[in-house]
């Protein structure tokens, strides 16, 4: 399995390649969203490229949910996100680090959780997974 | 105008790779004013012939089901002018296959020399949100770009001309 830098490095590269930003730009902690301009159409075309370049199969709606909680009450009201909708997160996302977004969990942040880092930890949680 | 940037189909893989060809006369309309006195050929329609290659290559591995649509191209590099006169082949390999969607790679030859290298990036439209917008109805695969391809199939069962 390759280290964890070996994964970030090919991540930074596969972002590179797809959003079309300097190397310099790639931070662990840049948003694709905010900080890297990803559109939605981006995110089909990152996770092909992560699928070639790893080697791995991403199932539709596993590492780039498109709607978690679909306007559903138990899971959000008044624009912040729900103890049960934020349990449903860390389901649905274990690789996501929700430490800080817990703290104040407005629904608009929720991009913001969509971080290079998130990337390369989901891809190890996937090779790892895949040696058992 | 019509639409089709591709004037035959020289080879066709299914799921693997399609070969096309556009023969490049002055009189195409866009020569008038691309340019007078230097009639090159644009570079978005050499992306378009391209995409057009691409898209029946992606719509036949479903049946022609889905709507193909050009989505992203992450990628294009001109090398070179391609002029009136010229010949040009477009040479499109499937790098990936999904249900939301499919990914090329290609490249526009003119002979042996190569003039743009791009990647183009296809969403199957239904596999989104975007169903109830467009409904059922096949707007892409109307009938011209399928029938290009009948046309390569009815060219494999004549006879080679001496």
């Amino acid at each position: 399995m390759p280290s964890t830098e070996e994964i970030y490095q090919k991540v930074s590269a596969t972002l590179v390649e797809a959003l079309n930003v300097d190397e310099e730009d790639i931070k662990p902690t840049a948003t694709l969203q905010g900080d890297l301009g990803a559109e939605s159409i981006d995110f089909l075309d990152i996770v092909f490229r992560l699928e070639r370049e790893f080697g791995i199969k991403i199932p539709r709606d596993e590492l780039f949910p498109e709607s978690i909680f679909q306007g559903d009450p138990d899971f959000v009201a008044d624009g912040k996100v729900t103890d049960k909708g934020l349990a449903e997160l860390r389901q649905r996302m274990p690789f996501a680090d929700l430490s800080k977004f817990e703290s104040n969990p407005e629904v608009g942040a929720i991009s913001d959780l969509f971080t290079v880092e998130l990337i390369a930890r989901y891809i190890q949680g996937k090779l790892g997974a895949g040696r058992n | 105008m019509r639409w089709i940037w591709i004037d035959r189909i020289l080879e066709f893989k299914p799921k693997q790779s399609a070969r096309a060809v556009k023969c490049l006369s002055l009189a195409e309309d866009f020569f008038a004013d691309h340019f007078p006195g230097w009639p090159v050929m644009p570079g978005a329609l050499m992306l378009e012939g391209l995409a057009q290659t691409g898209g029946i290559l992606v719509g036949e591995a479903n049946d022609f089901k889905e709507k193909v649509i050009l989505a992203k191209i992450p990628k294009a590099v001109f090398h070179r002018e391609v002029l009136a006169g010229d010949e040009i082949v477009y040479d499109v390999e499937l790098l990936h296959l999904r249900k939301e969607g499919a990914t090329v790679a290609g490249k526009v030859l003119v002979g042996a020399a190569l003039a743009v290298e791009a990647e183009i990036f296809f969403a199957h439209l239904d596999q989104s949100r975007s169903q109830q917008f467009f409904g059922d109805h096949n707007f892409v695969f109307t009938g011209e770009l399928q029938r290009i391809l009948g046309l390569v199939r009815e060219a494999g069962k004549r006879p080679e001309q001496s």
